[in-house]
């Protein structure tokens, strides 16, 4: 192998891998808030696709403006999913929050595949993404360099907010303990919907990124990449930002190298994912960033 | 005693009347109608695997659709006939010991059933240790690995393309007959000791392992029965209906057994086998909402799609609006059924379990 494919299979690995950790900081703040896997974030990832495809085919608006409507009409839907479907359930037994995720997620499936229709669609790429650059032999799209940028902005954005203002502050004392903070004043619903919300824009813009890069949408577009970014925050550590983060390049980079060194075990790309989160939950159920909790009786 | 000894006959004359019905049934039903009461049996099977395992061991697993996937494709490999073998095979030939030989349906079942067990095994040593959801996304993973496997190897599986032709073995009496041995057993594994242990490792881990209770070894106990009688389920619902691939496994099959025991009621073996019925039959019944509807005067055009979009509503609203299912954790037996019909005051003890 070439130090140039080398190198172009790197930048591919870094941007798949920036992709998974947009979407697993979704799944990591969820999860910290309400310590529940939220099945639907996959689908939600999905709907965001659906609504800028429709913005711009359909409205016609402008690509920007569509995005921009696609991700605020996503961050609105993970709020509608959480009041309807999580919150009457709060305070049951985990396994019925469990299920109702996993309720949400086939409901939304199912309805895309009769709203939308199940046949794939293409998906408009603008030329300020698709236009492909020359380095030396290395030929790269322009895409290749602006996912890793947005996840980085994105990062340090979602760090100001958790660690700087006043609703991170209320974000992280909900996660820490739910009575206490509301003894404390902290109005714990609106929080949560905050939070999904956030998530599910960050779902959003993960998955407008997923289809401009692999630009061919479909109801069932969401549900391997929402598993994998799922594994992506556990090994980061779940609850944790940057252990998302580095738990999605992980993940990313793993196994673009994995298909590009070992080609005869490109069949096997998917159960990489699962093989890899079996292994950290054996060795380090915590993550690589996570905290270890001690379980009080 | 007296009691016990009536149950036993009563059960037995049940079971001998189910047979009579389905001897009749067999005679006179047309082959769309008895191939649903066939998948009722069938998923009776599964829902009551995947409830020993999440309803009344408490292991929330989601990996029945790999173990269902083992047991067909071992029981389809057994059973097809050489020729159709070398039909199917044309990409790449089937591995040695397999072109060759051809089982009958019983043995190759429980082939099926304790390869499906004996992967659960392997899996369930690490996975086990793990708790509540992780323990769910471990077991859904080790679901999708097996699935990946599947679709790869090419000389054992047929990759993608999956298997045709596999002998309709199954029938009425097979499917039935099966779900009563798996309702028999699960009954009498419940009421053991064992069952006992499940329950309290469901209510309280902590506490039962305080109890003197084996965590580790009844956890794996009941996760590979489980397993083992999903093989058998996945082995008979390949042969019921002829063809099986690696799409077929996907987690959505998980998913749809998990709706048969949430709304059949977690950890209750009557709940799960009414609901069994109920959701095969009605996931049938609704299909009129994928075809056009013809209304003499003009057409409501159908949907397709609509029909799964009504069930997973469905889901939800069980979910939302009636957690424990039809049943909940009760289960109707004979005793409480001779009491309602003598009126007679309740037996020493009462007859709540």
């Amino acid at each position: 192998m070439t130090l140039e494919l080398f190198l172009q299979h790197f930048a591919n690995g870094i941007s798949l891998g920036s992709l998974y950790a947009l979407i697993a900081i979704g799944y990591t703040m969820v999860y910290g808030i309400l310590r529940l896997i939220n099945f639907a974030h996959g689908d939600i990832f999905m709907m965001a696709t659906y609504f800028a495809f429709f913005g711009v085919l359909t409205f016609n608006m402008p690509w920007y403006i569509s995005f921009i409507v696609a991700i605020i009409l996503t961050g609105l839907l993970g709020i509608g999913v959480e009041k309807a479907a999580y919150r009457p359930l709060r305070n049951s037994p985990k396994i019925s929050i469990l299920i109702s995720a996993i309720g949400v997620s086939y409901l939304l499936e199912n309805l895309s595949i009769v709203l939308f229709d199940g046949r794939p669609k293409p998906f408009p790429t603008p030329n300020i993404f698709a236009d492909v650059i020359n380095i030396g032999n290395i030929s790269i799209q322009r895409l290749t360099f602006i996912i890793p940028v947005v996840t980085i902005i994105l990062l340090f954005l979602l760090l100001f907010l958790v660690n700087n203002t006043k609703s991170g502050m209320a974000m992280r004392a909900v996660s820490k303990d739910q009575e206490t903070a509301q003894l404390m004043g902290v109005d714990v619903n609106s929080t949560i919907s905050f939070t999904f919300g956030i998530g599910s824009m960050l779902a959003a813009i993960g998955g407008l990124m997923w289809a401009l890069k692999f630009p061919q949408i479909q109801p069932l577009m969401g549900v391997m990449p929402g598993l994998k970014c799922f594994i992506a925050a556990v090994i980061g550590g779940i609850g944790n930002i940057k252990g998302a983060v580095i738990g999605g390049f992980l993940l990313g980079i793993g196994e673009i190298l994995l298909v590009a060194f070992l080609p005869s075990l490109s069949g096997y790309r998917d159960a990489f994912a699962f093989i890899l989160l079996i292994l950290i939950l054996l060795f380090k159920p915590t993550g690589i960033m996570g905290e270890k909790i001690a379980e009080k009786v | 005693m007296k009691r016990k000894k009536y149950n036993i006959i009563f059960s037995v004359i049940l079971i001998i009347l189910l047979f009579v019905i389905l001897y009749f049934a067999k005679l006179y039903l047309d082959d769309y109608k008895s191939r649903i009461l066939n998948l009722c049996a069938i998923y009776t099977i599964l829902g009551l695997s995947l409830n020993l395992i999440n309803g009344f061991t408490g292991l929330f697993s989601l990996g029945h659709a790999g173990f269902m996937a083992i047991g067909a494709y071992t029981t389809a490999l057994l059973t097809m006939p050489i020729p159709i073998k070398e039909q199917n095979f044309f990409m790449a030939p089937l591995i040695s010991p397999l072109d060759k030989i051809v089982w009958p349906f019983l043995p190759s079942l429980i082939l099926g059933g304790i390869l499906a067990a004996f992967v659960a095994f392997l899996i369930g040593a690490p996975v086990l240790r793990l708790k509540g959801d992780y323990l769910a996304i471990a077991t859904l993973g080790f679901s999708e690995i097996i699935r990946v496997i599947f679709t790869n190897t090419q000389r054992l599986t047929n990759g993608a393309l999956g298997l045709k032709g596999i002998p309709n073995t199954t029938n009425l009496f097979w499917s039935f007959g099966i779900a009563v041995i798996t309702l028999i057993v699960m009954i009498l594994l419940i009421n053991s000791s064992y069952g006992r242990a499940f329950k309290a490792i469901r209510e309280d881990e902590i506490a039962a392992e305080n109890m003197g209770i084996n965590l580790f070894k009844h956890k794996i106990l009941a996760f590979t029965i489980g397993a083992f009688f999903a093989g058998i389920g996945g082995g008979l619902l390949g042969n019921l209906i002829g063809a099986i691939d690696p799409l077929m496994f996907r987690f959505f099959l998980t998913y749809n057994i998990l709706l048969i025991i949430v709304l059949g009621g977690m950890g209750s073996i009557t709940g799960t086998v009414i609901s069994a019925f109920i959701i095969t039959i009605s996931m049938e019944a609704l299909r009129f909402l994928d075809e056009s509807i013809n209304l003499g005067f003009f057409t409501i055009r159908g949907i397709p799609g609509l029909r799964m979009v009504v069930f997973s509503v469905l889901l939800m609203m069980v979910i939302l609006f009636f957690r424990n299912g039809l049943m909940g954790n009760k289960e109707i037996t004979l005793d409480i059924l001779a009491n309602k019909l003598s009126k007679k005051p309740l037996t020493k003890g009462g007859v709540k379990r």
